[in-house]
């Protein structure tokens, strides 16, 4: 059986202990994904319960604004629970369900994974715990008790930067004390295979859409689809089922924090080396002693040392660009987004926004960006006002 | 035979883990020589690492230590030279793979060989991954121990057949740390590694006394204490040698076959 490699990239870099779990689910996975009965049960919830397709909505306001190409906005904000997290979260948690656990546990940055794992067990009736850093949690308290209302326990990781990388760190460790019962949620493209294969997967409904609601408006391909990268979820989703048009120029938006050409950023393309960590070899920022390195963004979901191994392989084979964008540029995005369209994008999407503001205009008009809203900015409003206060008064 | 497996041959084997650097590079090879010459038959050293996924609390904390003072792997190769002029003690390292792939697996091993070091065990690399570094170790005579734990199954008879050294049998589920209770069934499984392996067996993680030691010694050839040796550092600081020595030397009577110790 082959361990999942994206090139060099990928892996199974675990401890023995978790093992017999990851094959189990590797089997279970394999089984499943051509099985018609898991396939109608996923896509009923998906379609049902999480209100999909999403739309694609051409931004006229914006598109105006900025005179260039179209703009148009996948609007993975309008999912249930508020994001595409909700998509891979459905389809996990029922392959645990399928395989006879009975809690699950996850990891969860900005706090919209822990929010979607805690619905699906809401849900699907199972008992959930989530991981989530101490820092993470004073940024992002609404979902701390989104969480709790739905019935998870939400645990505060007071170990190392108190941010993603160490609530992942925990998750592992809680999962290698449970692993006979409880099943990783996991909800990034990241981790040890399958779960980078298993996540894209389940994520790629958001490329398959775009793909035939454009075409039903446009009778075109797209020719730039733009997405923010941090362990590379949504962005992964939006990319796969245009990877072969070799026309379509993909575009990763990952964070900068305050600058590339600083100690605070989390911008993994631009400043990392190959590493291997959290169960794949894969691009991880790093000091120069081989330790993961702290890192930084405004973004709580994109303040993550490292990047899914499918996208360090894109990278490598130049068939994705990874574009740096500072804390003050999405949040710049955030705001024009928010003022010409009533749209509040996630903080985290407000990346791939500022990246769309800088292209657009330097396109022709016919031409067609595709920028995919990951999550709505309704949890960022709060953080927004105070970096504002902080920054310009 | 290499010295690893020579170790085991006449009595039940006491190994005993620090974490290099803890708490800073000179007490790490006064603490090894003080263990060494009370009772520890092998020593292993764990290199520090930011995220260690595999570890409680105890070693976390102590890992965190050893960073705060930024010490890197020439340190650790140096505290391995220094002891080797002083004891001939089989030493191994235990680490996670990101250190060795930004040094260099080639310089690593290299390295390894050069200062006298006799084996690695490596918490995130199983058995489908070996690749990584094995050619490396192998050339340099550099024993990669392997682990197995309680939801290893079907998976013992593979990993047992490419074991060298001894098979480190984890104890239970879960990270790093001392358990009042080791539920796992210790001795089905060493019988189950016995009929593939002639290789000794270890038993690590959660134990911390002379009852848990002499418990578990019974079914297999040895045990490994981290986390309560950790625990004696971390309270002890600068002056744990003492107690260390005390430590180890009680373990070490408790399992020695024929005594009388309880």
């Amino acid at each position: 059986m082959s361990n999942g490699k994206f090139g060099i990239y990928g892996g199974q870099y675990i401890p023995e202990t978790l093992m017999h779990a990851i094959k189990e689910l590797e089997i279970a996975y394999n089984n499943f994904k051509s099985e018609k009965q898991f396939n109608n049960e996923f896509k009923s919830l998906l379609d049902e319960y999480a209100g999909r397709p999403s739309r694609l909505y051409f931004a006229k306001n914006a598109t105006e604004e900025l005179g260039g190409a179209k703009v148009y906005l996948k609007r993975e904000d309008l999912n249930h629970t508020g994001s595409h997290k909700i998509n891979n979260v459905l389809g996990q948690t029922l392959l645990a369900k399928k395989i006879g656990k009975t809690r699950v546990i996850a990891e969860t940055g900005a706090g919209q994974h822990g929010v979607a794992t805690a619905t699906a067990a809401a849900l699907l009736n199972m008992e959930c715990e989530i991981f989530m850093g101490e820092k993470d949690i004073e940024r992002q308290s609404l979902n701390v008790f989104r969480m709790q209302l739905l019935g998870a326990k939400v645990n505060a990781v007071k170990s190392g930067t108190r941010t993603l990388k160490d609530a992942v760190n925990e998750t592992m460790r809680e999962w290698s004390r449970s692993v006979d019962y409880t099943f990783y949620v996991l909800g990034s493209a990241m981790g040890p295979h399958p779960y980078p294969q298993i996540v894209r997967d389940f994520q790629s409904v958001i490329s398959k859409e775009i793909k035939e609601q454009l075409f039903e408006k446009e009778s075109k391909l797209p020719d730039v689809v733009i997405a923010c990268v941090g362990g590379g979820s949504n962005s992964i989703g939006a990319f796969y089922n245009f990877i072969n048009d070799k026309e379509v120029k993909l575009i990763g938006c990952e964070a900068a924090g305050k600058g590339i050409d600083t100690f605070e950023t989390a911008a993994t393309i631009a400043k990392g080396k190959i590493g291997i960590f959290h169960g794949m070899k894969s691009y991880f920022c790093q000091t120069e002693n081989g330790q993961i390195a702290p890192v930084y963004s405004i973004s709580a979901g994109l303040d993550y040392p490292g990047i899914g191994p499918e996208h360090a392989h894109l990278h490598d084979t130049r068939r994705v660009e990874y574009i740096p964008v500072t804390d003050d540029e999405a949040v710049k995005a955030f705001e024009f987004l928010s003022k010409t369209e009533g749209i509040i994008p996630a903080i985290e999407s407000a990346h791939a926004v500022y990246y769309a503001m800088q292209l657009a205009p330097k396109m022709v008009k016919d031409a067609i960006i595709v920028i995919c809203i990951s999550g709505r900015g309704d949890k960022d409003v709060d953080m927004i006002l105070k970096y504002k206060g902080a920054n310009h008064k | 035979m290499n010295r690893i497996t020579e170790i085991f041959k006449n009595n039940k084997v006491l190994i005993t883990y620090l974490t290099a650097g803890d708490p800073d590079i000179l007490k790490t090879e006064e603490y090894i020589l003080s263990m060494a010459s009370n009772g520890s038959d092998l020593i292993e050293i764990g290199i520090p690492f930011s995220d260690p996924v595999s570890e409680g609390e105890t070693i976390q904390n102590a890992m965190g230590r050893a960073l705060s003072k930024n010490i890197n792997l020439d340190d650790i190769f140096n505290i391995v030279f220094n002891v080797r002029k002083k004891s001939d003690i089989p030493l191994i390292l235990m680490t996670y793979l990101n250190p060795l792939l930004f040094y260099g697996y080639g310089r690593f091993f290299k390295s390894c060989k050069e200062v006298g070091v006799n084996g690695i065990i490596i918490c995130d690399m199983p058995f489908e991954e070996q690749e990584e570094v094995k050619c490396f170790a192998d050339k340099c005579g550099i024993i990669v121990i392997t682990l197995i734990a309680p939801t290893s199954n079907e998976r013992i008879p593979i990993l047992t057949k490419q074991a060298e050294g001894f098979v480190y049998l984890v104890s239970s589920l879960g990270v790093t740390g001392v358990r009042n209770k080791i539920t796992t069934d210790i001795k089905t499984m060493a019988t189950e590694i016995k009929k593939i392996t002639n290789l000794p067996i270890a038993v690590g993680f959660g134990i911390s006394n002379v009852s848990q030691a002499k418990e578990i010694t019974k079914y297999v050839d040895g045990v490994i204490i981290g986390s309560a040796v950790v625990e004696i550092i971390e309270r002890y600081k600068d002056h744990a040698a003492f107690k260390l020595a005390e430590y180890v030397s009680d373990i070490k009577k408790a399992i020695t076959v024929g005594s009388k110790i309880l």
